[in-house]
């Protein structure tokens, strides 16, 4: 067992652009993140940051007119993005890494049922799958020994039945449309454990669900990962779910990180002027929530330095010049800001 | 269960369906401007005797009598006889059921088993070199008429290369009648020789009819799964790690397939056209020939006995289109 404060998962100088039609977005420029073993990481921004794009470049499974250029991802020590392909799709992806989509409705494929999609995960993704197990003829034709099925089987029954899915040894012959929404996320946050993973990724979980079962889910969700010492990247627009159940908060802004804080910190102390922007703009008794105004920058052709510095009262000159270094507020606070804000924000 | 209550449900509405498409028809050919009496009276005839032999085939009396007389008819199974033939027309096209329905099942067999692997590649490799030969190639097969396809086929692999033979359905005798398919027959007779040549002539007019409902299936495909992959499953599947052959060629096709599928019960309609002239070009001793005969000569019963197979192989095809949407989406007809 490693230490606590252990990396799982360090993003470093990580830069992901796009071939668009109007020229090279640069969605991701120079993104730094850890994420420690057992620890939920928030990924806060608003959409259009990048944030699903640096889910989806740690999964490995960006678009095809996206580019990585340069960076790492490591991963348990090694870098992702040179390990060899069929490592990375065999014992990475789907089995050490999970993940958990946005939209339970859209995610399940309609047209089969529960237990198939579970066994074609649990086929390739279980931990008793030996690590040198064979492919087949395009993922055709590779054997799924009767043992081991049936044992996996037996946990994915277990598993719905800890996720709450009522009467869950019939779940698996029932179609996704025959759940509602937040049965769908359990049964998501059941795949997504089944492999045993060290870190599941989860790309705004509870977005599409009513408020109400949005509670349960993170409740849920949070308990499980805690349980089993699984670390989780979080990512999401809404601060509120943020609070309710990261550890620490990473911001980002137009494809950059800004600020990163322990979860208390965060809210107590927001250094960087976009985060305390971000936090004015929730509705709080006594207060009017303030717009941020401005809009995001296109990423075709960002800001130059500091990408914020258009829409920040902050700025001087040396922020339309160079992105700011990493400096600490205090022990575990890191900022990217020439020009911190010092006043603590009524909480 | 769900799939008997469609059989049932379907055959129930083929009745009304046949009713309507047999009025069209019938009118239809009464209104096109020629005589067949006069025809069969032949050149010598006075108007008298024209008029007598009209009487004589009931040809003279209203028409809304002559369909309703029809419909007796076919209620009895009875589809009238052939003007010119004199023979039932039944009789007729029992004769030559087997030989259409064998090239237009081979015909169908053609257009999915290659149109929908190579429309899958084409969406996968969407707008490479892959791709742009195989629209190329597609929206030709659909633009090409198929009376000059089969003559050019017939040119460069019957008379200049000599690997197939130019036309008819068999060189020397038929084999033993069994099935009247003699792809089938010839197996079970054992006979590899006969069903070598058999198979030698079914190739060129196959493939001609197929063309068109090819590049079909290969667009309606293309699009189906270019629109799948799109889906948030799909994501979902990658970002698990699922093996992407497995992605591709088991969930995303079945997705696809089903507006592949409603497609490929219309292109029955297109191959049906399709052996009118493919039968005559190549000499084919089928239904479709007749047909175009019985147009010609306005062979009434003949061309009502067509329309009459055409809308009942239209029936079943489209039962068996539900059947396959069915299967294919368990979630039930409501989808």
């Amino acid at each position: 067992m490693l230490a606590p404060d252990d990396n799982l998962l360090e993003v470093e100088n990580l830069r992901v652009s796009f071939g668009t039609e109007r020229g090279v977005a640069k969605v991701l420029d120079g993104v730094n993140l850890t994420i420690r073993r057992g620890e939920i990481m928030g990924l806060v921004g608003e959409s259009g940051c990048g944030k699903t794009t640096l889910a989806r470049a740690i999964l490995g499974i960006l678009p095809a007119n996206a580019r990585h250029e340069t960076g790492s991802l490591r991963f348990g020590g090694e870098d992702l993005l040179r390990m060899p392909r069929r490592r990375v799709d065999d014992q990475i992806r789907g089995r050490r890494i999970t993940f958990i989509p946005q939209d339970p409705f859209a995610s399940f494929n309609p047209l089969f049922r529960i237990g198939s999609q579970a066994r074609e995960v649990m086929k390739w993704k279980s931990p008793r799958r030996p690590e040198h197990a064979g492919r087949g003829l395009f993922g055709f034709f590779s054997r799924y020994p009767r043992a081991r099925r049936k044992a996996d089987a037996a946990d994915a029954v277990e598993m719905m039945r800890t996720v709450q899915i009522p009467r869950a040894d019939e779940a698996f012959d029932k179609l996704p449309h025959e759940f509602s929404g937040g049965q769908r996320q359990r049964l998501m946050i059941a795949l997504a454990l089944m492999p045993q993973p060290d870190l599941v990724i989860a790309d705004e979980p509870t977005t599409a669900l009513d408020v109400t079962i949005q509670a349960q889910i993170l409740k849920l969700l949070k308990r499980l990962v805690k349980e089993r010492g699984v670390s989780v990247l979080f990512t999401t627009h809404d601060l509120g779910t943020a609070y309710e159940i990261c550890d620490r908060i990473t911001v980002m802004y137009a494809g950059q990180e800004v600020e990163m804080a322990p979860v208390d910190d965060f809210f107590q102390r927001p250094s960087h002027p976009y985060t305390v922007r971000l936090l004015e703009s929730l509705p709080k008794p006594g207060r009017e929530p303030r717009e941020i105004g401005g809009e995001i920058p296109g990423l075709v052709d960002p800001p130059a330095g500091c990408r914020f510095h258009p829409r920040c009262a902050h700025a001087t000159d040396i922020c339309h010049m160079k992105r700011p270094a990493t400096t600490s507020v205090s022990a575990a606070h890191d900022l990217r800001c020439y020009h911190p804000v010092g006043a603590t924000v009524p909480a | 269960m769900r799939i008997l209550a469609l059989i049932l449900q379907r055959i129930a509405w083929l009745v009304p369906t046949l009713a309507g498409l047999v009025a069209v028809v019938f009118f239809i050919s009464r209104v096109i401007p020629a005589d067949p009496v006069a025809k069969l009276a032949g050149e010598t005839a006075s108007r008298a005797q024209i008029e007598l032999l009209r009487e004589k085939l009931g040809l003279d009396r209203p028409l809304l009598v002559q369909l309703v007389d029809y419909y007796r008819q076919l209620l009895s199974g009875d589809l009238g006889t052939s003007l010119f033939t004199t023979r039932p027309v039944w009789d007729d096209l029992y004769a030559r059921l087997p030989a259409t329905i064998e090239l237009t099942i081979v015909a169908m067999m053609i257009a999915v088993v290659i149109g929908i692997p190579l429309g899958v590649v084409s969406a996968l490799y969407r707008n490479t070199i892959i791709d742009h030969v195989l629209r190329i190639i597609t929206v030709a097969g659909l633009a090409v008429a198929s009376f000059w396809l089969a003559l050019v086929l017939q040119l460069y692999f019957a008379m200049d290369l000599g690997w197939l033979p130019l036309q008819a359905r068999i060189t020397g005798f038929p084999p033993p009648s069994i099935t009247g398919f003699y792809i089938v027959d010839t197996l079970v007779e054992g006979n590899f020789t006969r069903f070598r040549n058999v198979v030698a002539h079914l190739t060129l007019p196959a493939f001609t009819l197929a063309f068109p409902a090819l590049a079909t299936v290969v667009r309606f495909t293309r699009a189906g799964v270019l629109e799948t992959l799109q889906k948030n499953f799909v994501v979902y599947q990658r970002a698990m790690g699922i093996p992407s052959g497995l992605i591709v060629w088991k969930y995303v096709l079945r997705n696809s397939l089903i507006s592949t599928v409603t497609q490929i019960g219309l292109l029955f309609g297109i191959l049906l056209a399709g052996t009118v002239v493919i039968e005559t070009v190549f000499q084919w001793p089928g239904i479709g020939a007749y047909a175009f005969e019985a147009i010609l000569q306005s062979d009434y019963a003949a061309v009502m006995g067509f329309t009459v197979y055409a809308g009942v192989v239209f029936g079943i095809v489209n039962l068996v289109v539900d059947i396959g949407h069915a299967i294919l989406d368990p979630r039930g007809t409501g989808a």
